[in-house]
């Protein structure tokens, strides 16, 4: 039988690196029921015993204030596991016990790990284990989490332990007279009428109330109002008690008080220090550089150019073979299946498909390989503390900027690993005001759009088109994050009190497993919806296709122009290389690739999105955009490339490679309904419309609802709408 | 001796936690990260635009907001 361990400390403490020491690569993520909380398990098999691990939560306190926090309780209370292992940072011994105190307050088995005694022993710190474990009443164990000593004799004191099977008592601790008389009461009304007594223990419950613990009370209410209507009178008069005479009020005196049951403990010899506890560390030396107010930004943005390159140059290495595997297969199928639907079917839908999905896979490995870096080794927290005054401003987080960069706020990223890099973003709100602004900064896939349309209409002044381009989607980014943050996405900027954890050198096996993690999960719960919605993409931009009728008429212009001016069939004449051909024949071939392109537009304008695109028309050349744009535009919900793509078919030129535009660009100068207003309003439209679909699916994965997936899809494009149509109307006023 | 607010603090002064105010979400935090009364405190440095700042307690290195700082009094020398 395995028994069920939770893993739970401090931020920083060493738990991830101890969940992989335990459970090595046999771990799954997961979620909790109904909650987007992360659930990370395990087995861990020793001489011990078989344990199933859970990683169970990183945080400084138990409050009600977060959904980790919540969710943690409520598993520790309902799936009570068998113990609680409490990593502790031996280096950071008091502010770490703050968390170990509120377990054993809840009266739930606990053992302390003692982690990070190679760093505590080197900054002069000496911890008498025995005597903490003696006056804590709970075991604690010394390890070494990052080279694995002390797991053993952490697991044989786990499976001890749960042998013995002693009863555990919840701690008590003295929070002062007037609490201490206040507890005491409602720890009888508790009790004489049963009220969740089957849940928590009595105490806790009433010492939950007197934190004002919303999750509680609300319980409670839900469960005996009389009793919850009794408790809170108490708890009213204790507050009022507290304000009158030391100014105070429960729930600072109850914090205040833990702090001092630790260190009543600390001083009784259990810690003796070497050095003076506050001495500059050489982690502090580092940050006087890096962190100085002159040279801490100009460091930052060599770094963060380091991290854009690293993904995106090193990342475009395997996202070539990817993409030259994916080509070699759909030529593969080009050759062995038949002309029809079934060829384009496979080679767009399918291939092209699965191509798209994997093709972003080299791009989140890499960006996750220095995010880990960067976050692990704490200069992530560093960056965050620099910036956060910029970023506050327009409600979001210092370590929004992560995600800004690598979606393209230097232009040329990829949204799909942006939207994922909030991930290391703790505020919910701060959280999802960034993941659904960060789309609109230029990725890679928005270049070829803005290069095409620069090169048809703003040619002499490049560099500077393409630098405006990205501080109007920066600029509107954050002001998008701004009214999100003071209309859908309310609130309070969540408290900045933060750590600043001592710089280390990450582990290549810690790195490893946390890139291959957030990789697998993009391809497992990505993937699938992106291969279903590419087959859908397909068939509308392909389907109904001309009929019968239509075929016949490109059919017939093919056959009257050969007429009379070759003898050689033309199935010869289109398969054969143009050098091999007579110049009569080869004008035919050359005349016959215009028919297909005449046919390729045909049947672009007869499918669903043509006629989406002819059908939008009417409201879009407001914005100046005629159906032949927004068909491509509508192309571009699939990546943002395939607009250049479509335009160039839509304009009879054929498929227009992405990065061979010339001929469309000469095309668009010279077309009818364009100008440099037109370009700039279609500028303007690729920078802030929907997202690309893969973005998209990101976005409701990480918001963990798809009711954001549509509010992107709709909003921006609505934004971008109302932005083109401004510009173009203006415009037009003042030009004329 | 004197008490100011946290916020008023000069880079590298040291002083003890007199109290604590605030309430709610942020006064947890705040408390849960070992700022309360009787601590010794030392202002290790401030953000490029002088927000957040930086600070040493119980022998880590701590940022907040200055808003937040306004809820802590600490006693200086
Ligand atoms: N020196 C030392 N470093 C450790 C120890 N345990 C973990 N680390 C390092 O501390 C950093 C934070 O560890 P991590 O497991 O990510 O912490 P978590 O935030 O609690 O999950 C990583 O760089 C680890 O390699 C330890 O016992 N000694």
């Amino acid at each position: 039988m395995s028994l069920a361990i939770a893993l739970a400390g401090n931020p920083n403490s060493g738990k991830t690196t101890l969940f992989n020491t335990l459970t090595g690569a046999r771990q799954h993520v997961g979620n909790y029921p109904g909650v987007i909380v992360e659930k990370k398990q395990g087995i861990c098999t020793s001489r011990a015993g078989q344990f199933n691990v859970v990683d169970l939560l990183g945080t400084y306190s138990l409050s009600a204030y977060s959904l980790e926090e919540v969710v943690a309780r409520d598993f520790l209370v309902n799936e009570s596991p068998s113990m609680i292992v409490n990593i502790v940072d031996a280096s950071n011994l008091e502010r770490n016990l703050y968390l170990s105190v509120q377990f054993m307050e809840l009266g739930i088995p606990v053992c302390v790990a003692l982690n990070m005694m190679d760093v505590a022993q080197k900054r002069g710190i000496r911890i008498d284990i025995d005597r903490l474990s003696q006056l804590l009443n709970v075991p604690v164990v010394p390890t070494i989490a990052r080279s694995g000593e002390g797991k053993t004799q952490l697991l044989e004191t786990i499976a001890a332990q749960i042998a013995g099977n002693k009863e555990v008592v919840p701690l008590k601790i003295s929070y002062g007279m007037d609490i201490d008389v206040a507890l005491d009461e409602m720890e009888g009304i508790i009790r004489s009428d049963k009220f969740l007594t089957g849940i928590y223990p009595a105490r806790w419950t009433a010492l939950k109330y007197l934190e004002n613990d919303q999750q509680i009370i609300g319980l409670g209410k839900k469960k005996n109002p009389e009793v919850d209507a009794c408790l809170l009178s108490v708890v009213k008069r204790v507050t009022r008690h507290l304000d009158a005479t030391l100014g105070t009020h429960p729930e600072g005196m109850i914090a205040d008080q833990r702090y001092g049951f630790i260190h009543s403990i600390l001083k009784q010899n259990v810690v003796t220090y070497a050095q003076d506890p506050n001495r500059l560390q050489q982690s502090d030396r580092i940050d006087q550089f890096v962190t100085n107010r002159f040279a801490g930004p100009v460091i930052m943005v060599a770094i963060l150019m380091g991290l854009y390159h690293f993904t995106f140059t090193y990342g475009a290495i395997p996202m070539g073979w990817f993409e030259a595997f994916f080509g070699w297969l759909g030529s593969v199928a080009e050759g062995a299946l038949p002309d029809g639907l079934l060829k384009s079917l496979v080679i767009s839908g399918i291939i092209d498909g699965v191509g798209g999905v994997l093709g972003f896979v080299p791009l989140i490995m890499f960006m996750f390989l220095g995010i880990s870096f960067l976050e692990d080794s704490g200069y992530l927290a560093r960056m965050a503390y620099m910036l956060d005054r910029v970023f506050r401003t327009f409600g979001l987080h210092g370590s929004s900027v992560m995600a800004f960069i690598v979606s393209g706020g230097i232009a040329g990223g990829c949204a799909v690993p942006g939207v994922m890099a909030t991930r290391t973003l703790k505020s919910p709100k701060e959280r999802l005001a960034t993941l659904l602004t960060v789309p609109f900064m230029n990725c890679g896939a928005k270049l070829p759009v803005f290069v095409l349309l620069v090169a048809a209409f703003f040619s002499e002044n490049k560099a500077l088109a393409m630098l405006a381009i990205t501080l109007v989607s920066w600029v509107g980014a954050l002001l998008v994050a701004r009214l999100l943050r003071s209309t859908l996405i309310r609130g309070e900027a969540t408290p900045f009190v933060m750590e600043l954890p001592p710089y280390r050198l990450p582990t290549l096996k810690g790195l490893l497993i946390h890139t291959w993690e957030r990789t697998w999960q993009y391809v497992k719960k990505a993937g699938t919806v992106i291969l279903g919605i590419s087959i859908l993409l397909w068939a509308m931009m392909t389907f109904p296709g001309l009929d019968l009728d239509q075929k016949q008429v490109f059919e017939m212009k093919r056959i009257k122009l050969a007429q009379g001016m070759t003898a050689t069939p033309l199935e010869e004449i289109k398969t054969a290389e143009p050098a091999a051909l007579s110049p009569g024949d080869l004008s035919v071939k050359q005349g016959l690739v215009q028919i297909d392109m005449q046919e390729a537009q045909a049947g672009l304008k007869n499918s669903f999105a043509g006629r989406m695109g002819v059908g939008l028309e009417g409201v879009s050349k407001f914005a100046g955009f005629d159906w032949r744009t927004n068909i491509a535009l509508l192309g571009g919900f699939v990546a943002k490339e395939v607009v250049v793509s479509t335009l160039g078919t839509a304009y009879s030129l054929g498929q227009v490679d992405p990065e061979e535009t010339g001929s469309l660009s000469e095309r668009l100068s010279t077309a009818e309904g364009w100008g440099p207003l037109t370009a700039v309003s279609l500028i303007i439209f690729t920078i802030f419309y929907a997202p690309c679909f893969v973005t998209v699916v990101c976005i409701a994965k990480e918001a963990g609802s798809w009711k954001w997936a549509a509010f992107s899809v709709i909003f921006n494009t609505a934004l971008a709408f109302g932005l083109s149509v401004a510009v173009y109307q203006i415009g037009s006023l003042i030009m004329s | 001796m004197a008490t100011i607010k946290l916020r008023e603090m000069q880079v590298n002064q040291a002083g003890v936690i007199v109290s604590v105010k605030g309430t709610g979400e942020l006064g947890r935090r705040i408390r849960d990260m070992g700022l309360v009364p009787g601590k010794q405190i030392k202002v290790q440095g401030k953000a490029p635009l002088l927000d957040p700042v930086c600070l040493r307690i119980m022998g880590f290195t701590l940022t907040l907001r200055n808003n937040e700082a306004d809820y802590i009094l600490v006693e200086v020398n």
